[in-house]
């Protein structure tokens, strides 16, 4: 029976990772899920579900070859997961500002207290070593209410610090 | 009345194009009422477009009416031969469909539309809609182009930015 992993794959980046790693997979007779596949710093980070017919050591098997001709690293999980177990959220925030120590600790922890389940996080530094700023993007589902997440928002946020939360209702037709 | 097949994409039929009503008999009310009871039978939807149960004809049916804080709310309404005259501002928003299972992305449509269409009766309307039911209108007048939201969808990293009005 096939099974799903959860794949994780990191090295340095480099045009063509994607491209092979995904053939050996298909080669090898393994189905793709969902993926978050991106450049951070100066590494190429991949998160992939995957299919496969066989333990987690014969996934490795699968790749091997292209994961040390191209100098990356992988970890293989076995999960219990399965696609189409999508959530869907109802509230997106953005927080950006000037970078400071303890600043996504400080307004995560803030709103996990205030009934956050975050799905979706994406940040980024820009700016220079000398001035940078912090930015980030959250979507999630508010398990207290909007309102809580607002306050706990504006507390944790603190000076020079923008935030903004909007309810994500989506339309279906 | 019957609560209809509803097509799923990649389903070719998605594709087409919808050809203009010209008969307003009692055969399309009957099928007006079996698309109205496929819409309320589907989970939380606010709009159906006649092409989603494989019939090609420019037919939609909205009712935002459920939904908490709209700028615009019209309640029920059957469109027919709808045609969008104006457009003015843009916004993101999410949306999903009837027609694509499991599956929710960011698209951008008009703020506000000035809407022509005719009831299920033959006669002509006009509307002006805003916000959320301006979206409702856009996404089931795509279905009758053969255009489903996946045709429109816009990135979730970058563009989430709730933008400040320039002052
Ligand atoms: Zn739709």
């Amino acid at each position: 029976m096939k099974r799903w992993y959860m794949l994780t794959v990191v090295g340095k980046d480099r045009p063509g990772i994607v491209a092979h790693v995904t053939a050996a997979l298909y080669e090898g007779g393994c189905n793709l899920g969902e993926a978050s596949m991106m450049r951070l710093g100066d590494s190429f980070t991949i998160m992939l579900m995957v299919q496969h017919q066989g333990t987690a050591k014969s996934l490795e098997q699968i790749l091997e070859t292209v994961i040390d001709s191209m100098d990356l690293h992988m970890h293989i999980d076995a999960i219990e997961g399965r696609l189409h177990q999508h959530l869907l959220p109802d509230v997106r925030i953005t927080v950006f500002g000037a970078d400071q120590p303890g600043i996504v600790a400080k307004i995560t922890g803030a709103l996990s207290n205030a009934g956050l389940h975050i799905l979706n996080l994406e940040s980024d530094v820009g700016g220079s070593d000398a001035r940078p700023f912090y930015i980030m993007h959250i979507e999630g589902q508010a398990g207290a209410g909007l309102d809580a997440l607002r306050s706990a928002l504006q507390v944790a946020a603190g000076e020079g610090v923008e935030t903004s939360l909007t309810a994500i209702d989506t339309l279906v037709g | 009345m019957a609560v209809l097949e509803i097509l799923a994409y990649p389903d070719p039929r998605l594709t087409q194009e919808s050809q203009p009503v010209t008969e307003f008999d009692s055969a399309l009310r009957a099928f007006v009422a079996d698309l109205e009871e496929t819409m309320r039978a589907g989970p939380g939807a606010v709009g159906i477009a006649a092409p989603q149960v494989g019939r090609v004809q420019r037919i939609v049916i909205i009712d935002c009416s459920g939904k908490k804080n709209l700028v615009s709310d019209h309640g029920r309404m059957v469109l027919i031969n709808p045609e969008i005259t104006e457009w003015e501002g843009y916004a993101v928003g999410r949306e999903g469909c009837l027609s694509v299972p499991d599956f929710t992305g960011n698209v951008i449509r008009a703020e506000r539309i000035m809407l022509e269409a005719c009831n299920e009766y033959g006669e002509p309307l006009q509307f002006k809609f805003e916000g959320y039911e301006a979206r409702a209108v856009q996404h089931e007048i795509d279905h009758l182009d053969g255009l489903l939201f996946l045709d429109r969808l816009v990135s979730r990293r970058n563009d989430l930015f709730k933008r400040k009005p320039y002052k």
